[in-house]
Order: C-alpha cells, then sequence, then structure tokens
C-alpha cells in the first residue's frame, strides 16, 4: 500500500474514498430500483444492498493502512476510520441479512428499507471519518433522518408511528442542541476544524470562557442524546420496541457505534485538553447510565424494550472506556462497541425470527420452552445473553475486562466497583430469557419460529465471533489499538 | 510431558469439553446412547488424568507438567498451567468423580440426555481448568465459564424449587467473584507500577509489594469470593438450595469439586498474595469456620430431608478444612487438603446414595424410611461404610483429615480453643450420622412401600466400590497422598512466610523513605490507587 502514497493528488482521494462511493450508489440504485415494477418477493433488493455492502468492505480492507486527510481536511482516512467503516458495514450487512426474510414476512417488503441502511451506514462513516464539526453534523443527519424512518416503517402500527415521531423530535432537538454547542466552539474558537480547534485550545484561556464551556457540554448533550445516555435515554425503549426487530437491531448496533465515534474524534482531535475536565461530569453520567439502564431493564416483560434499556447500560460501561482516555482507555471502546454490536446484533435477530407472518412475538414469556424444542435458536439466544452479561469464554467478558482495566489504570475505583456491581444485576435479567427458555413450559400455545437462510448464516456467524473474540481477542484488541493511535499521532 | 502430542494439562481441560460437543451433536435417535459416549469420554478424561499421579515427582515444591504460552500479549495474559502437591489431587477427584456422576445419572436422567451429559462434560473441563490455572487471568475465565454448566444443570433438571435454586447460585458466586476481579486487576497495577511489566502471570503476582493497608480490601475482595464458594458461614445459604434441587450428579460435583474451589483458592491466591491480611485476618476466619462446623452440624442434626442434612453437614466439614488452612502450619494445610479430598469422596457417596434411594421411592425424607437393612442390605452395608468415613472413625479416611486438622490447630497456642470446639463438632458429626442411619435402616419397616426396594443394581455397586476401596486405601494408607502434597505445602508455607515479612520490611523502608528523602530512595506513596 505504500507505492500509493507516491501518486497523491485527487485522483487518489478519490480511490481511496471508494466505499464511500460504493454505497452512495448502492443507495441511488436501491430507490431506483424500487421504483421498477417487480414481483413480490423479490430478492433483488436485499442482494444488491449484499453486494454494494461487500464491496464496500472490500474496498475498506483494501486500503487499510492509509492515512491521509481529504477535501480540504474535512474528512480523514486513517486507521479510526478503516476501523469503524469495517464495523458498520459489517453491521448493515447483518442487518440486511436479518432483514431479508423478516421483511417478507412482516408484509413490510419496501426496496426503501434497504435504501435507508445503505444511507444511514454511511453517515455513520462520515461521523467516525469527519475531522470538522460540520462533517460530524453532515454525518449525523444522514444517519439519523433514514433512522427515523426506520423508526416509523411499520406504518400500519400505532407504537411504530409513536416510535418514529418520538425519536424524530427528541432526535431533533438533540441534533439541535448538538448544532448550537458547534456554533459556539466556532464561535470562540474561529474554526470547525477539529484538529485546528484542538491546537487554538492548547494552552489557551478560552477554555474557561462560559461560551466555550456551555459550547462544548451542548455538544456532549447533543452526543449523549445520539448513545442514549441517561438521563438523554428517553426515546430509546419507545423507538426500540416500535421499530421493525431488524432495524432495532441495526440501530441498536450502529448507531450507538457512530455516537461514540463521533465522540471520540471531538475528544481526541478538538478537545484533548478538556476531556480531563469532563471526568467528574462523565463519571456521573456513567453511573446514571449503568445503574438506571440495568435496574429498569429487570422490569421489562417485553424482550424489545429489556435489550433496549440494556443497550443503554452498555452505553454507561462503554462510557468508563472514554472516562480512562489515552490509548488504552479508547482502545477499549472500540473494541467493545464491536463486541457489543456483534451480541446485540445476535440478540434482536433471535427476536426477529420469533412468531409467524405479521404475528410476532417479543414477550420474555414467548420463549417458554423454546431451548429444547429448537435447540439451535436456544443455544443461540443464551449465548448472546451470556454475552452480553460478560460471561467467559464469550467476548462480552473480555471487552469489559479491557473497559475495566483502562478504568482502573486512571484510578477510578470506585466507578469500576460500580460497573462490576451492575453488570451482577444484569445477569439477573440476561438469565430470565435463558430461565424461561429452559427451565418453563409455555402455558398457552407454544412459540412459533420463522427461521430463514440468511438470517441463519448470519447468526451462526455472529455466535462464532462473540467466542472468537472470547478466547482469541488479541487481534481486534490489537487493530482498535492502532486505530487509535493513528489519530493519536 | 505430553500425551498423543498435545501437552497433557491442555488435554484434560480440552478433552472433556470436545467431548460435550461430541455428546450434543449426536443424532437424536442415540438419545439413549448419550449416557454411555459421555461415560466413555469421562473414563477416558480419567485415564489421561493418571499419568499426573505416576508422573509426578514428590521430591520438591516446583511446579510439574508446566505449559506457558503467551495468550493476550496485549494485557500480559498467558496460558500458563501447572500441578502442584496442592492440586495434584484435586484434578484427579474432579476426573474421578465426574466419571462416577455420569455413570451414577444413568438411570436418574431420561430426558434431555444429550444436553445434560454434555453439561457435565464441559463442567469437568471447566473444574479442571481452575484448578490447573497459574495466570489469574485463566483463572478467572474458567471460575466464571464453570457457572453457566452448573446453572443450567440445577435449573433444568433439578426439583420444584430449581429455578430459584439455580438462579441464587449464579448470583451469589457472581457476587462474590466481580469484586475479586476488581482486586485481580488492583495487584495487576501494582505490579505494573513496581515492576514495569503487565503480567497477570501468578508467580510473578506473588513478588508484588502490596502495601499494607490496601492488603486488607483485597484479601476480602478475594476472600469474599472463595468463602461464598466453600461456603463458610454466613455466606452458606445458597448451598442447602442449591444442592437439594440439583440432580444426584450436580449434587455430586457440587459437593465434591466446586465447593474446594473456594478452599483451594485461598491457598493458592488469596493467602500467598495477601499474606499480612491471611494471618491478620485469621482469628475471624477461624471464628467463622468454627461457628460453620457447629452450626452446620446443629442444623443438619433436625433435618427431615436426607439431601438437606448431607448439604448442611458439608457446610460443617468445610469449616474444618478453613480451620486447618488458617493455623499456617503443615499438619494443618495436610489435614486441610486431606479434608478436602475425604469430604469429596465421602460426600459425593452420601449424595449418590441419596439418589439411589429417591430414584426407588421418589422421597428423600428420613420419616418415609426405616428397616431398610432387611429390605436392601448391600446399600446399607455401602451406606455405613459412607457414613462412618463422613464421620471420620479411625480407618477410614474421613480420620486423618480430621485428626490433622485439628492437630494443626492445636499447636497454635492463639487456635487452641478453636481446636477444642471443632472437636465437639466431630461429636456432633456423630450425632447426627448415626441416628439419621439408625432412622433409616435400622428398626423395622414402618412403610409399606418400603418392602419391594430393589437393593443396588450392579450398575450402582460399580459406582460405590472405587469410593470404598478410595476410602479404606486413604483411611489406612495416606502416605502416598501425603508425601506428595507435603513438600508443596510446606513450600507454600514457608512462602506465605517469608513474604509477609518481605512486605512488612517494604512497607517499613517506604515509611521511613517517607519521613526521610535521602537521595536516591524512592518515595512512592504506600497506599494510593495503583496508576
Amino acid at each position: 500500500m505504500n507505492s500509493l502514497h507516491g501518486l497523491g493528488g485527487a485522483n487518489l482521494d478519490l480511490i481511496v474514498l471508494l466505499p464511500v462511493w460504493v454505497l452512495t450508489a448502492t443507495a441511488c440504485l436501491l430507490m431506483l430500483v424500487n421504483m421498477t415494477p417487480r414481483r413480490a418477493g423479490s430478492n433483488l433488493s436485499a442482494l444488491i444492498a449484499l453486494l454494494g455492502l461487500a464491496l464496500a468492505g472490500t474496498a475498506t480492507w483494501l486500503h487499510r493502512g492509509i492515512t491521509r486527510p481529504l477535501f480540504n481536511q474535512m474528512f480523514v482516512l486513517d486507521g479510526f476510520t478503516t476501523y469503524f467503516t469495517l464495523l458498520f458495514v459489517g453491521i448493515a450487512f447483518v442487518a440486511v441479512l436479518l432483514s431479508w426474510d423478516y421483511l417478507k414476512r412482516t408484509a413490510l417488503e419496501h426496496g426503501e428499507f434497504y435504501a435507508l441502511i445503505a444511507f444511514s451506514t454511511l453517515g455513520m462513516i462520515f461521523m467516525a471519518a469527519a475531522n470538522d464539526l460540520m462533517m460530524i453534523f453532515v454525518g449525523l443527519e444522514l444517519m439519523s433522518i433514514p433512522l427515523y424512518i426506520l423508526a416509523a416503517f411499520r406504518k400500519n402500527r400505532f407504537e411504530s408511528n409513536e416510535a418514529g415521531l418520538k425519536y424524530f423530535l427528541l432526535g431533533a432537538f438533540a441534533t439541535g442542541f448538538l448544532l448550537y454547542g458547534m456554533a459556539l466552539i466556532y464561535g470562540t474558537t474561529g474554526t470547525t476544524n477539529l484538529s485546528k480547534i484542538g491546537s487554538y485550545l492548547l494552552g489557551s484561556p478560552i477554555t474557561s470562557t462560559p461560551l466555550f464551556i456551555i459550547g462544548s457540554l451542548l455538544l456532549l448533550v447533543g452526543f449523549a442524546f445520539k448513545v442514549s445516555l441517561v438521563p438523554f435515554h428517553m426515546w430509546t425503549p419507545d423507538a426500540y420496541e416500535g421499530a421493525p426487530t431488524t432495524a432495532t437491531a441495526f440501530m441498536s448496533a450502529g448507531a450507538k457505534a457512530a455516537g461514540f465515534a463521533g465522540l471520540l474524534r471531538v475528544g481526541m482531535g478538538a478537545l484533548p485538553t478538556v476531556m480531563p475536565d469532563w471526568t467528574h461530569l462523565l463519571t456521573v453520567l456513567a453511573i446514571l447510565t449503568m445503574t438506571i439502564g440495568n435496574v429498569t431493564a429487570i422490569l421489562q416483560s417485553n424482550l424489545k424494550r429489556m435489550l433496549a434499556y440494556s443497550s443503554i447500560a452498555h452505553a454507561g460501561y462503554v462510557l468508563l472506556g472514554v472516562i480512562a482516555g489515552g490509548p488504552d482507555g479508547y482502545s477499549a471502546v472500540l473494541f467493545y462497541l464491536a463486541v457489543y454490536s456483534v451480541m446485540n446484533l445476535g440478540a434482536f435477530g433471535i427476536v426477529s425470527l420469533m412468531g409467524r407472518g405479521t404475528d410476532e412475538r417479543v414477550r420474555v414469556q414467548d420463549m417458554a420452552g423454546v431451548g429444547f424444542r429448537r435447540p439451535w435458536m436456544g443455544i443461540a439466544m443464551a449465548v448472546f445473553m451470556l454475552g452480553l452479561a460478560g460471561i467467559p469464554p464469550t467476548a462480552g467478558f473480555l471487552g469489559k475486562f479491557y473497559l475495566f482495566r483502562a478504568a482502573l489504570a486512571e484510578g477510578h475505583l470506585t466507578l469500576v466497583i460500580i460497573a462490576v456491581l451492575n453488570s451482577v444485576i444484569a445477569v439477573y435479567y440476561y438469565l430470565r430469557p435463558v430461565v424461561v427458555m429452559y427451565m418453563t413450559q409455555p402455558e398457552g400455545e407454544s412459540l412459533e419460529i420463522s427461521p430463514a437462510i440468511p438470517a441463519t448464516i448470519a447468526i451462526v456467524s455472529l455466535i462464532v465471533l462473540t467466542f472468537a473474540l472470547g478466547v482469541a481477542p488479541t487481534a481486534l484488541a490489537e487493530a482498535a489499538l492502532q486505530s487509535v493511535l493513528s489519530v493519536f499521532h | 510431558m505430553t500425551l498423543l502430542g498435545i501437552p497433557i494439562l491442555t488435554l484434560l481441560i480440552v478433552l472433556p469439553i470436545v467431548g460435550g460437543l461430541v455428546v450434543a451433536l449426536l443424532p437424536k435417535s442415540a438419545e439413549s446412547q448419550a449416557k454411555h459416549v459421555a461415560f466413555a469420554i469421562a473414563l477416558l478424561e480419567f485415564a489421561a488424568s493418571i499419568p499426573l499421579w505416576f508422573g509426578y515427582q514428590p521430591g520438591g515444591p516446583a511446579f510439574q507438567f508446566v505449559e506457558n504460552l503467551p495468550w493476550i500479549p496485549g494485557i500480559g495474559a498467558s496460558w500458563h498451567l501447572g500441578i502442584d502437591g496442592l492440586s495434584i489431587f484435586l484434578v484427579l477427584l474432579t476426573t474421578a468423580l465426574s466419571a462416577l456422576a455420569i455413570l451414577g445419572s444413568f438411570s436418574a436422567i431420561h430426558e434431555r440426555t444429550r444436553a445434560y451429559y454434555m453439561l457435565l462434560l464441559m463442567l469437568e473441563g471447566a473444574m479442571i481448568g481452575t484448578f490447573l490455572a497459574l495466570d489469574m487471568v485463566v483463572f478467572y475465565f474458567f471460575w466464571e465459564a464453570m457457572l453457566v454448566p452448573m446453572y443450567l444443570l440445577i435449573g433444568v433438571w433439578g426439583g420444584q424449587e430449581r429455578i430459584r435454586a439455580a438462579v441464587k447460585f449464579f448470583l451469589y458466586t457472581m457476587a462474590g467473584s466481580v469484586l475479586m476481579l476488581v482486586a485481580i486487576l488492583w495487584i495487576y497495577f501494582l505490579h505494573f507500577q513496581q515492576t514495569g511489566t503487565y503480567t497477570t502471570d501468578l508467580l510473578q503476582l506473588y513478588q508484588t509489594n502490596v502495601p499494607l493497608g490496601a492488603q486488607t480490601w483485597l484479601f476480602l475482595a478475594f476472600a469474599v469470593a472463595f468463602a461464598i464458594k466453600v461456603p463458610m458461614w454466613p455466606f452458606h445459604t445458597w448451598l442447602p438450595l442449591a444442592h437439594v434441587e440439583a440432580p444426584t450428579a450436580g449434587s455430586v460435583i457440587l459437593a465434591a469439586v466446586l465447593l474446594k474451589m473456594g478452599t483451594y483458592g485461598f491457598m493458592r491466591f488469596a493467602m500467598p498474595l495477601f499474606p499480612n491480611a491471611a494471618y491478620a485476618m485469621a482469628p475471624v476466619i477461624n471464628l467463622l469456620a468454627v461457628i460453620g462446623i457447629i452450626y452446620g452440624a446443629l442444623v443438619a442434626m433436625v433435618q427431615p430431608d436426607l439431601k438437606k442434612l448431607v448439604a448442611y453437614s458439608s457446610v460443617s466439614h468445610l469449616g474444618f478444612c478453613m480451620l486447618g488452612m488458617f493455623a499456617f502450619n503443615s499438619p494443618g494445610w495436610a489435614g486441610s487438603l486431606m479434608q478436602m479430598i475425604n469430604h469429596g469422596i465421602s460426600t459425593g457417596a452420601l449424595f449418590l446414595l441419596v439418589g439411589v434411594i429417591y430414584e426407588r421411592r421418589h422421597t428423600r425424607l428420613i420419616a418415609e424410611f426405616g428397616g431398610l437393612w432387611k429390605v436392601i442390605p448391600v446399600y446399607s452395608a455401602i451406606f455405613m461404610v459412607v457414613m462412618l468415613s463422613s464421620i471420620g472413625l479411625p480407618g477410614t479416611n474421613g480420620f486423618i483429615g480430621e485428626f490433622l486438622v485439628l492437630l494443626g490447630a492445636f499447636q497454635m497456642p492463639d487456635n487452641r480453643i478453636w481446636a477444642i470446639l471443632a472437636a465437639t463438632g466431630v461429636i456432633l458429626s456423630a450425632c447426627y450420622m448415626l441416628w439419621m442411619y439408625q432412622r433409616v435402616i435400622f428398626g423395622t419397616i414402618t412403610n409399606a412401600a418400603n418392602e419391594a426396594l430393589k437393593d443396588l443394581t450392579p450398575r450402582e455397586v460399580a459406582v460405590f466400590i472405587p469410593l470404598l476401596a478410595l476410602i479404606f486405601w486413604i483411611g489406612l494408607f495416606p502416605n502416598p497422598i501425603l508425601t506428595r502434597m507435603q513438600p508443596s505445602i510446606d513450600y507454600q508455607l514457608e512462602f506465605i512466610r517469608t513474604r509477609a515479612l518481605d512486605q512488612r520490611e517494604h512497607a517499613a523502608r517506604q515509611a521511613i523513605g517517607a519521613l526521610l528523602p535521602a537521595p536516591g530512595v524512592q518515595a512512592t506513596t504506600g497506599t494510593g490507587a495503583p496508576r
């Protein structure tokens, strides 16, 4: 790849941006294809989406190791961008596989679904690659607006409409906060470029002026909404519950990872001098997020809502790495986001298989007796639940281990103790589906399952990854570390 | 040492786990054959563990059969396994009891047998991993992983209250061990601060100079995790529930092996890592141990349910292990280790015996039985031997352990009072065991349902013969075992003693250094957070 460095110029810019082109083309193509008349049950849209994502992923992989700023330093290609691009493309790929049969069975088969996923993925990539506040804003909007539509995609269902509207309104608020914060930071530093803000703030007294402090806090609030930190989490359970299950899988993994990617970009690029001042604030947020997320999850009888609250709690764990900072802390964040995405996609993937036809089953109780009647499904769900609970030999354990290690290295003992106690609370509700699946019998008729080949492929791969990363994490952990180091240098 | 080209300790961990997968993947039509396959795998595993006994060099304290490969270099974790006089017998106990527990389940489990035997085998692999681990991350990995199969065994194949028992078992153990994880990380950073290398290797972490103030907290974090597992009074409440609800094989494994992880954890981890705290906390632990001995015995006495009686007797017996260990002397430790092995054999056998009778009558209430001697003499005879070994009759294995524990405790002037009190526990154990035996076996048949009881089948006799052989062998010729233990025990005790002194000296130096900051003396903070 080094030979490419010598070429320089705009041509190379276009080549290394191949993943972005491919995804844009895929999304547009999907929109067009959807306008042509096709027979019902056509697989064309899903296939195009898969192909596009696979191409984008391959292109990203081939250009890994290249570090260069693009477009007047608005967009930066480095290890961090590559890591997240691969993660987002992977998440979208799995989401498409899960949706393939799910959309048909729930009568939601419209080509826009895949186009929206492709656009949203593009937005996530922009967020991770942004080196400019404006770029982050564009990425955030490009990611969020398709998600609002996806949340409301079950247009005949009341709760889906509610989900879309709630997500949209609260999301719009959050974007407002974010934009206001950006404006204030621009007003105080005179630039929207992250690196320039960073160097401007170095040793500048501006960081203690009210305007700047308010600006940076508003920025934080905007991100807190997107990754659903308590008390900015109110939209999460409703949006996750109302959205089509595979869209929930996509947003719970992708949007959260993208939110943290944006936060880290700002944190590492623009505000490294300010991050230490945020420690106390983030600590409080982390404690609230973990505890309220976990305790509320215990009370849920709806699997999607339970997983929604659990995903809130996971954002709290991830904050531990953000608080710890430094290469170890940030790489723990990257590692955990990947691991969490794998397990959460799997859990929602299983939920998407429950029920038959448009009759979807999402209560914990619905899983009664599934464990032995559908052994593979039982094992899969158990693996993802124990993984999210952080029990070895799943990747969830090592993910938490890296986070706790990073936080303790910076001396955050109390925070780590609260986090480990929280993971005991979490075990309680993650065990419930396992208890219901294996230790109880259904009261009425037993749960119908709609197995599908693409979803099965996805879930089996996720199980393999959950174990593989749980016993051999080195490759991913090393990649995460190198990605973070590529930003620091 | 390798077997079939695979390092033997890794093989011992991997074989049952792969075997479990094999059992799980058997076709549905082979459901009734799963037990045979599982037993064959367990026998193979036991055969693979025999070279440990013959290949073990009893002369020295060093770890043997050592394997040390990098596992997660980024955090300094290594696949470091080894065996010494402390762990060898626990591993052998695990391989032997697992095979017998599987053989003993043949007629008890009829539903979902593939899953059942898969979980038993995977549990075996995780337990062996816990005993072999010489790396804190590897240890913690297996320690937690082991919860899942046990939880499912109790929850799926257990009795009426199985769900509550399973969840309580999981949450109790998990709650205890997460703080241990924090403590592991703490000492990991402390070690880094002192040496500049990140490692989770136990033998290197042993060399850490833990500040005396922090030591108490770290010791407590470890001690709570282990005390829950042992279980020590007052952390024992999960045990009777789990024991009563678990299927027979689950109870056997729970009593014979799982509880030993707690006591072994003290010997291998908590005491050598934090020797000063261990010395300081000894009176508290001894007090709790003696309370456990007497309380367990008294509660066992009034139990109407056979399984509950045996469960509470475990609380009492494990109290002896703790008492011997915290005497910090050679007979105490030897007794403690012997008591661990003996409790595994005797209580494992007792649970199997209760399981046999439960299979036939579907009740475990003492009041339902009586006069069994006339109907099922072979069963009654075996029951008597096992019961006497549990009491600790001379000539049986139980005697050696209890005697050495009391001897060890009595040799320490401070512990003499505990030894005297604990001796009453021996008497009490004779009371509840003999009384139970009398009510179940002797007398006239009061319940007509017992008249048709069938005596042991050849398969069941085959389960008990090895256990009876062990009871007498250890009871009459304990020397082959003691000589293999002794060097490691002496080494570990001496190590704890010298480390305690070293750490105090280190702390004193630091205190002086802080008072007189001379050039060249580094005045690092003694009690602050490791950074």
